[in-house]
């Protein structure tokens, strides 16, 4: 991320936290080491969100942070003050939502969060050219039950238009 | 049946909670007063701790405790390896930690750390100070070569160390042909998306546990034995589990070291395992080494098979994966001979993994055959055909169903097998090498041992719901079970929905061995059928109704309108005039041993890959699956399970291993970013299709089973694929790069 942040003298104790997200302010009292992603499971109780490695490999924990996707695990909650956070809660009713129930893009579903936000993204950004560049671009998330076909699927449709 | 639900492209009930995020998995369960709790696992494989410094651990601020064997209770029977099928007492291993200082493997629990939260519990976990006595590991088959021993039983007791048929000695002396090869497979760990977690919590001696899991009521049952109180004092609850292949099917330690830490705290736990307990919490797919002779008369026809696995288990329970049973069922060959050959280590006893056994052993036989095609200068379908069983080779009795000889002729179609130079490393595409391949599928059809019971309400409303135990894993259970329901009772699917995943529930087993829906869909169809010939019995008595006295065999029901030859009325008018707010049915399903036929899951699997000349690299550009599983119960869903089981298939062959470093007796890679699984740009598109068989023998409902089947055929197909793009037999799985170079 980029832009300067404040200098933050708080911490190790929990300290109160503002957190702008899906468009309402939450207060928060969280340690300052914590992630983003226990922040919205285990305190802010938006558990959406997945964690499936806590370690950067997954993308179960995608979010978007100022409108880009990052990795909420490996992303302090502190250093989202003042930004705005976006979680799967936070899209209501997405043409690319219909689309993966429609094209059961998803089977156990704990992936599908992280996947419909990396999905949606990928979208605005550009990168849904073709089969192999949805396939390239998707490859940050992983999802085990192997929904991938059906994935690139239902991005497709959502990119022609089939899901207004 | 006034409906076909059954069958159609249903989407998924759960799937809007699951798209929107709404979808609670267990870990996402948040109790007031809550702690939570982080497992620390032992650093060395085999000796003893010899002690445990909790100062800095505590220091920490945050942290509330610091649990050791020291301080939990012991537990009330000695578990024993139980398997998971029945639904009941289902220990993963003999063997439960943190009754004392004996460290048996890696990772093994040896404190539990509670903190205000998780990252408090976490930093204490770090902190904690253990110190230890090492003594010698064996972590890996070459280590203990020269220890391995024949089990007189595998599977906690339920398969045998040997078995066969005929004279294999001169099976193989009549052969024309033979080929013998040793196969090696690393290990591999199930490592679903969601980590296992269990959150408890005790209100007035009685224990609720929510738990990811197959089947609640294993949960129940295991924990209960394990802290010595009635079952009836524990309930558990499962709504949405992240997925599990296995990884989630036995019951491990954690959810009752989560009760017995909820005990000691006097107040609720979370205990979530982190991605690299994962990998020592929930058992493993063993590594292990594979020996198949084959014996054929000169037009292929088999005339022996000798199949021989050798792997680790733990001190404590004979386990191997059935890998060789397979090779004694597929093909009509009178003489068959298998042994297991066991060497005792330092592991957690391994346990279930998608396609348990056949997954490994199907690609030993199925790679073998392969060699024969070519050396009998035979197609390797053909060799197949030639070879099949028209009966079970081991019962003689005939099957059930089967439809083999239509998976292979379809799924050759599918791929295109005309194109396939039978002679290696022929087709090129600029640097790439393409090559074919292909391989059967079987997996076993596991009888269910007990009833599995299933409700039907009716509202006076006109609205139903269906409960039962067992959970949905991401099957698609919920939806199967909603259709049947559906169909059973004569009304639209908006109007049913289905309770799931909780032991207040009627028993359903779990959802393992692919048997899920033929538990939860045979005991949904009797509940919601036997509900509505009480309400149609009902009406037909009932004075006030317009179908009074018509005989009930000619009432139907149309969106819950009972429509008799007189007259019609809904069921919730019928409910309402008589002040019956609600009514309800118990089904129960009773699988009746069938003694006169033999039960199997078939299909056939293709694969193109291609191999770049110069780096060795494997890519699969197209797979084609067709499979037999009986009736399927949902187009949309069933697909996408056979699928996954594919592609499952692609990942053993190119992908997964668990590398154990033997100096430390850890495994060495075990995170999401090392241990290799498929990521998007790895998976091509996938043709499945299904053959519709007809199987009036197998259950009332004519149903397979597809969550294994889908995967069992896959890895040998590709491996014969990249043999015949390179002429390169590689007998280690899964291939790499280095492997052809
Ligand atoms: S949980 Fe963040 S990438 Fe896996
Ligand atoms: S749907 Fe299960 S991990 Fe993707």
């Amino acid at each position: 991320m980029d832009g300067p942040l404040e200098k933050i003298e708080r911490g190790p104790e929990p300290a109160k936290l503002s957190l702008s997200v899906n468009g309402a302010t939450l207060v928060a009292e969280v340690e300052p080491r914590a992630s983003l992603l226990d922040t919205l499971r285990e305190t802010l109780d938006l558990t959406g969100t997945k964690k499936g490695c806590n370690q950067g490999a997954c993308g179960a924990c995608t979010v978007w942070v100022d409108g880009r996707r990052v990795v909420s695990c490996l992303t302090l909650a502190v250093a989202c003050e003042g930004r705005e956070v976006t979680t799967i809660e936070g899209l209501v009713e997405h043409p690319m939502q219909e689309a993966f129930l429609s094209c059961d893009a998803l089977q156990c579903g704990y992936c599908t969060p992280g996947q419909i936000m990396s999905a949606v993204k990928l979208l605005e950004e550009g990168h849904a050219g073709n089969d192999a560049e949805i396939a390239e671009w998707m490859s940050g998330n992983l999802c085990r039950c192997a929904a991938y076909p059906h994935i690139r699927q239902a991005i497709r449709e959502v990119r022609d238009g089939e899901h207004q | 049946m006034t409906t076909t639900l059954i069958g159609q492209p249903v989407t998924r009930v759960d799937g809007h909670a699951k798209v929107t995020g709404a979808a609670k998995y267990t870990a996402e369960i948040s109790l007031p007063g809550m702690r939570h709790a982080v497992i620390a696992g032992s650093e060395i494989p085999a000796g003893r701790i010899t002690g445990i410094d909790k100062s800095r651990a505590m220091a920490e601020p945050g942290v509330l405790a610091v649990l050791t064997h020291e301080d939990l209770p012991k537990v009330a029977t000695q578990p024993v390896l139980t398997l998971s099928l029945a639904g009941t007492v289902a220990h993963g291993q003999s063997f439960f930690p943190m009754q004392d200082p004996v460290i048996h493997y890696a990772g093994q629990p040896v404190a539990i750390v509670v903190g205000e939260t998780l990252d408090a519990a976490t930093r204490g976990a770090e902190l904690l100070d253990v110190t230890y006595e090492r003594t010698e590991s064996i972590t890996v088959i070459d280590e203990g070569r020269d220890r391995s021993y024949v089990p007189e039983k595998i599977l906690a007791g339920l398969a045998p160390g040997e078995m066969g048929r005929g004279d294999v000695a001169a099976g193989l002396a009549a052969a024309e042909l033979t080929v013998e090869a040793t196969f090696t497979f690393s290990a591999n760990h199930q490592n679903p998306l969601e980590m296992s977690a269990s959150v408890a919590s005790w209100d007035d001696g009685q224990l609720t546990l929510w738990d990811a899991t197959h089947g609640p009521t294993a949960t129940q049952m295991t924990v209960a034995s394990l802290l010595g109180i009635p079952a009836s004092r524990i309930r558990v609850i499962t709504r949405f589990v992240g997925g599990s292949f296995g990884a989630k099917a036995m019951i491990w330690a954690h959810p009752t070291l989560a009760a017995m830490t909820a005990q000691i705290m006097h107040r609720p736990i979370k205990l979530a395992l982190t991605r690299e307990q994962m990998f020592t919490g929930c058992g493993l797919r063993e590594d292990n080494e594979q020996t198949i002779t084959l014996g054929a008369a000169a037009d292929g026809r088999l005339t022996a098979i000798r199949h021989e696995k050798l792997s680790i288990t733990s001190a404590y329970d004979d386990w191997a994966e059935p890998a060789l049973s397979g090779s004694g069922e597929l093909y009509a060959c009178d003489n068959f001979a298998a042994v297991y050959h066991l060497i005792k280590g330092n592991t957690m006893t391994p346990t279930f993994m998608r396609g348990p056994g056949e997954t490994a052993g199907l690609a030993v036989l199925e790679c073998a055959m392969d060699e024969l095609a070519e050396r009998a200068g035979l197609d390797p379908v053909e060799l197949r055909v030639r070879n099949h069983a028209d009966v079970d080779p081991v019962s003689g009795r005939p099957w059930s169903s089967k439809g083999l000889k239509e998976c292979y002729e379809r799924g050759a179609e599918l791929i295109g097998w005309g194109d396939r130079d039978p002679r290696p490393g022929m087709r090129r595409d600029g640097d790439w090498l393409i090559g074919m391949g292909m391989a059967t599928a079987i997996y076993p059809v596991y009888p269910l041992m007990n009833p599995q019971r299933a409700r039907a309400r009716l509202y006076a409303d006109g609205t139903a719901v269906i409960q039962t135990a067992a959970s949905d894993i991401g099957t698609g259970a919920a939806t199967v079970l909603t259709q049947i329901a559906a169909e059973g009772l004569g009304l639209p699917l908006e109007m049913v929905r289905v309770e799931y995943g909780d032991t207040s529930l009627p028993f359903l087993a779990a959802s393992v061995g692919s048997t899920g829906s033929t538990a939860g869909g045979n005991a949904v169809h009797l509940a919601a059928t036997g509900l509505r010939e009480q309400l149609v019995a009902q009406a037909v008595q009932d004075e006030g109704s317009p179908l009074h006295g018509a005989d009930p065999e000619l009432v139907d029901v149309v969106d819950g309108v009972m429509v008799g030859p007189s007259g019609s009325e809904s069921y919730g008018e019928m409910l309402g005039r008589n002040f019956v707010p609600e009514t309800e049915y118990l089904g129960t399903y009773q699988h009746r041993v069938d003694d006169e036929h033999a039960l199997l899951n078939f299909g056939a699997q293709f694969a193109e890959v291609a191999v770049d000349a110069a780096l060795g690299v494997v890519r699969v550009r197209r797979m084609a699956g067709v499979f037999a599983p009986g009736r399927v119960l949902n187009q949309k869903t069933a697909r996408s399970q056979l699928m996954g089981g594919m592609i499952w298939g692609l990942s053993q062959a190119l992908l997964e291993a668990s590398h154990m470093d033997p100096r430390f007796g850890r495994w060495a890679n075990p995170s999401l970013g090392d241990y290799l699984v498929p990521v998007n740009a790895d998976v091509p598109e996938v043709m499945v299709e299904t053959v519709e068989v007809d199987d009036p023998f197998i259950n009332p409902l004519g149903i397979k089973g597809i969550g294994e089947i889908g995967m069992v055929g896959m890895a040998g197909a590709i491996a014969n694929a990249v043999y015949n793009a390179t002429g390169r037999r590689v007998r280690s799985f899964p291939i790499t790069i280095e492997s052809l170079l």
